[in-house]
């Protein structure tokens, strides 16, 4: 739905475009590059599709690429080095320039390309194929539907009764650590990690000689879900992949919760975090390798958490 | 905040001067609460600083180890340091002394001050880049967002070094100019002269001739020739003389941007910055030479910034700014570290991708080939690594280096890696895995070269990460 609008707003642009190039495109110096996106005035050829996120582009540019975004859309920057170490310096979106009191075309269209990944990454599901893949089976906390589980936090944090059943049914009992999935605010964040960093996980525990549980996937699941299944498995450490709420910046942040011995109604303070796991920040993999170590360290302490911290 | 401080020594035994310094370094993990730890640097702190003495000389070109050795031991009783405390630094012996053929045998003098993990090195190159670091001229670059040249004018050699706005190195190289290429009695009798200084001369058609004497007038012609030629090496132009005084052994300063700032150290620098000394104070041209450069084109065509330490930069340089730390996700057995010299075996983009692929044979030759080339078996592998891995390529990098390990690497030998993307972690598991006996240490976050040679300390903040000393040449 979301990209639909965008594709209408570039065909629209483009097509502007096409009947006075020169009234968007920058006129600086000749010397100067010029920003490559919106390139081609030929509106009647150019194909416009949608890539696997659901962003918009026009064949050839992706205006929310790292690339396209790391030039300065400034049509006469003093020091136009400068300006480019700046942006490389930060995500935010500096060195854009302006038209008149508002923001260019390209800028808006980027923020709006951006907001709708975003949404998408809220809205969406993770795909069964995935969970398959993995091997893993899908429960579903209290909520019914993405509505409800975003308008009620809490019933996110809980499990009807016949579904801790299954759960328990369906899982190792005790095991030393408990590893699941879930989608939280982003179901793009679980599809673009998961699959990087739960062999590297269960490998590297199993190394250690840990026990590991039966790993599965909760939908419209909070992080304090993690707290039932821990009771309910009698797991030492219950670790879970979350989707994390998605920014402008990325959608593909996913983070670790972990607690030792989480117990329902325990204080926040009980759990260990390791945020940021995603393409630009800590990548899957190396994320996984570290959670080896940080969960046999909670074994050890047998804490977690601020507790884990003061040791 | 986990941190930590370590004592880091620094000795410069340069063409005329020795001096030494101690710094105490500040490791901290920056990272927030909710990240994955990041040790770094936060904080060096000069704790001690010697008093600058003449290099001992046997004689003309020989150094007289056992006098460095007393300087350097009655520094450290001053400092109140004993040699065991030092847990990091370097020694370097610059300008024209590194080429002295005793060089070695004064490191091995003063290997019993350097602690466990104490860099001896030199090298022309490397000085003119510890230099631009301790006098603040990479700073400067980073702050002032411009490129900005380092000129270390000391006794036998000009160091030069161009930061860009990130401070990384981009251009560096060494020539025979400094105070001491001509040395003088108060009568103006030439009591040495170099060959590079012999060579300028020429070209000015001036004799210059050990005993006998010559005219103040000349003197300052030589030194005006010696500005214009530091000058045409900033502007990054080329002349036979220029390429006739360039130092045995050092790159071509070739800029790839213009120059916009200039800061000098060493110790003409203070003749530079200041005026007022006699002409003959230190029995050399260095007076002379530091006020022909005030009075040079060098002045009118780049902004001339001050520099932090002049004199002291190089030595400030080794022991503040030689250092660096790992990445703070890494792969290690305790037993293995520290480690001195080991000779980099870097692989390129192309040579990784075919390891990823599994194609283990290569590796194996390259690894056989190097072995045979450096005749050590010890030896560090750089990967340039992957962004954002999956795990199938970390399982096959890892399943590549092993087997090309097990066929040419003895089973007792541990194998060393180092890897610029932060993938060490996952990578040192993926390889235990594979090969569960072998000892192991992949490091992550250091940017190597071949033929570079890298030292690793023991582990800091609580085992999360480990200094390194990257170097470019080592003796012995």
């Amino acid at each position: 739905m979301e990209a639909q609008t965008i594709e209408r707003i570039v065909q629209e642009v483009l097509a502007e475009l096409a009947a006075s190039p020169s009234a968007v495109l920058p006129k600086g110096k000749t010397d100067m590059p010029v920003p490559p996106p919106l390139q081609p005035p030929h509106v009647g050829q150019s194909v416009l599709q949608a890539d696997a996120r659901g962003v918009c582009q026009e064949a050839g540019t992706d205006i929310t690429s790292p690339e396209a975004k790391a030039v300065p859309l400034l049509e006469t920057p003093q020091d136009r080095e400068a300006l480019e170490r700046m942006m490389r310096s930060t995500p935010a979106r500096i060195g854009v320039g302006r038209a008149g009191p508002r923001l260019k075309t390209q800028t808006l269209l980027t923020l709006r390309a951006d907001h709708a990944a975003a949404r998408d990454a809220v809205m969406m599901d993770v795909p069964e194929q995935l969970l398959e893949q993995l091997g893993l089976f899908s429960v579903q906390t209290c909520c019914t539907s993405k509505d409800q589980f975003l308008t009620r936090p809490d019933l996110g944090r809980q499990f009807p009764p016949e579904t801790l059943e299954e759960i328990k049914r369906r899982c190792k009992k005790s095991p030393d650590v408990q590893i699941y999935a879930s989608d939280g605010l982003s179901s793009t964040a679980i599809q673009a990690n998961l699959a990087n960093i739960l062999p590297v996980l269960t490998q590297g525990l199993e190394a250690k000689g840990l026990t590991i549980g039966t790993p599965f996937f909760v939908r419209f699941g909070r992080v304090a879900a993690m707290d039932h299944i821990s009771q309910a498995l009698d797991a030492k450490v219950t670790c879970v992949l979350l989707g994390e709420r998605p920014g402008l910046g990325t959608a593909e942040s996913m983070s670790a919760y972990l607690a030792y011995r989480a117990t329902v109604g325990m204080p926040e303070a009980r759990r260990t975090v390791v945020s940021n796991i995603h393409r630009n920040g800590i990548s899957a993999v190396e994320a996984g390798a570290y959670l080896c170590d940080v969960i046999e360290m909670m074994l050890k302490a047998k804490a977690s958490g601020v507790d884990l911290r003061k040791g | 905040m986990a941190s930590e401080k370590i004592l880091s020594v620094g000795i410069d035994i340069g063409t005329s001067t020795t001096q030494v310094i101690f710094s105490s370094l500040t490791l901290e993990n920056t990272a927030s609460y909710f990240s994955v730890p990041r040790v770094s640097i936060v904080d060096k702190e000069l704790v001690y600083q010697s008093r600058v003495h003449r290099t001992p000389l046997r004689d003309r070109f020989l150094l007289d180890g056992e006098g460095i050795g007393r300087i350097v031991a009655e520094e450290f009783g001053r400092a109140g340091i004993s040699p065991s405390e030092t847990r990091t630094g370097a020694v370097i012996i610059t300008g024209e002394s590194a080429r002295k053929e005793n060089a070695a045998v004064v490191l091995d003098q003063l290997s019993r001050f350097a602690g466990e993990f104490v860099v001896s090195t030199a090298g022309p190159d490397l000085e003119a880049v510890v230099a631009g670091k301790g006098s603040g001229a990479q700073q400067y670059a980073k702050e002032h967002n411009c490129y900005t040249a380092n000129l270390d004018i000391g006794g036998g050699t000009s160091n030069i070094v161009l930061f860009d706005p990130d401070g990384r190195t981009v251009a560096k190289g060494c020539v025979d100019i400094g105070g001491r290429q001509i040395c003088l009695s108060g009568d103006w009798t030439v009591d040495y002269c170099s060959p590079s200084a012999r060579s300028i001369a020429d070209s000015l058609g001036l004799q210059l001739s050990e005993g006998f004497p010559i005219s103040p007038a000349d003197v300052q012609q030589v030194c005006q020739r010696m500005a214009q030629l530091l000058e045409q090496l900033l502007l990054g132009e080329e002349s036979s003389l220029l390429h006739k005084v360039q130092t045995t052994g050092s790159s071509w300063f070739a800029p790839p941007r213009p120059v916009q700032a200039v800061c000098f150290s060493g110790g003409v620098a203070d003749c530079i910055y200041h005026s007022g000394q006699k002409p003959l104070q230190y029995g050399d041209i260095g007076v002379l030479l530091g006020q022909a450069i005030r009075e040079s084109g060098l002045f009118q065509r780049f902004r001339v910034v001050d520099a932090r330490e002049t004199i002291r930069a190089t030595v400030v340089g080794a022991g503040s700014y030689t250092t660096s730390v790992s990445g703070s996700t890494i792969t290690y057995d305790p037993g293995l570290l520290p480690q001195k010299n080991l000779p980099v075996l870097k692989l390129t983009d192309r040579e990784q991708a075919r390891c990823i692929q599994r194609d283990w044979a290569l590796l194996a030759e390259r690894i056989t080939w190097f072995m045979e080339q450096t005749d050590s078996r010890r030896f560090l592998l750089a990967l340039p690594g992957k962004a954002n891995p999956s795990y199938d390529e970390i399982r096959q990098l890892a399943d590549a280096l092993s087997q090309a390990c097990e066929r040419v690497l003895h089973p007792e030998e541990a194998l060393f890696l180092a890897v610029e993307r932060d993938m060490a972690k996952a990578l040192g598991q993926q390889i235990r895995l594979c090969s569960p006996k072998r000892g192991l240490v992949v490091i992550d976050s250091v940017q190597l070269e071949q033929n570079d040679y890298l030292d690793m300390g023991r582990p800091v903040v609580n085992g999360l990460a480990i200094p390194v000393v990257v170097k470019t040449l080592i003796f012995g």
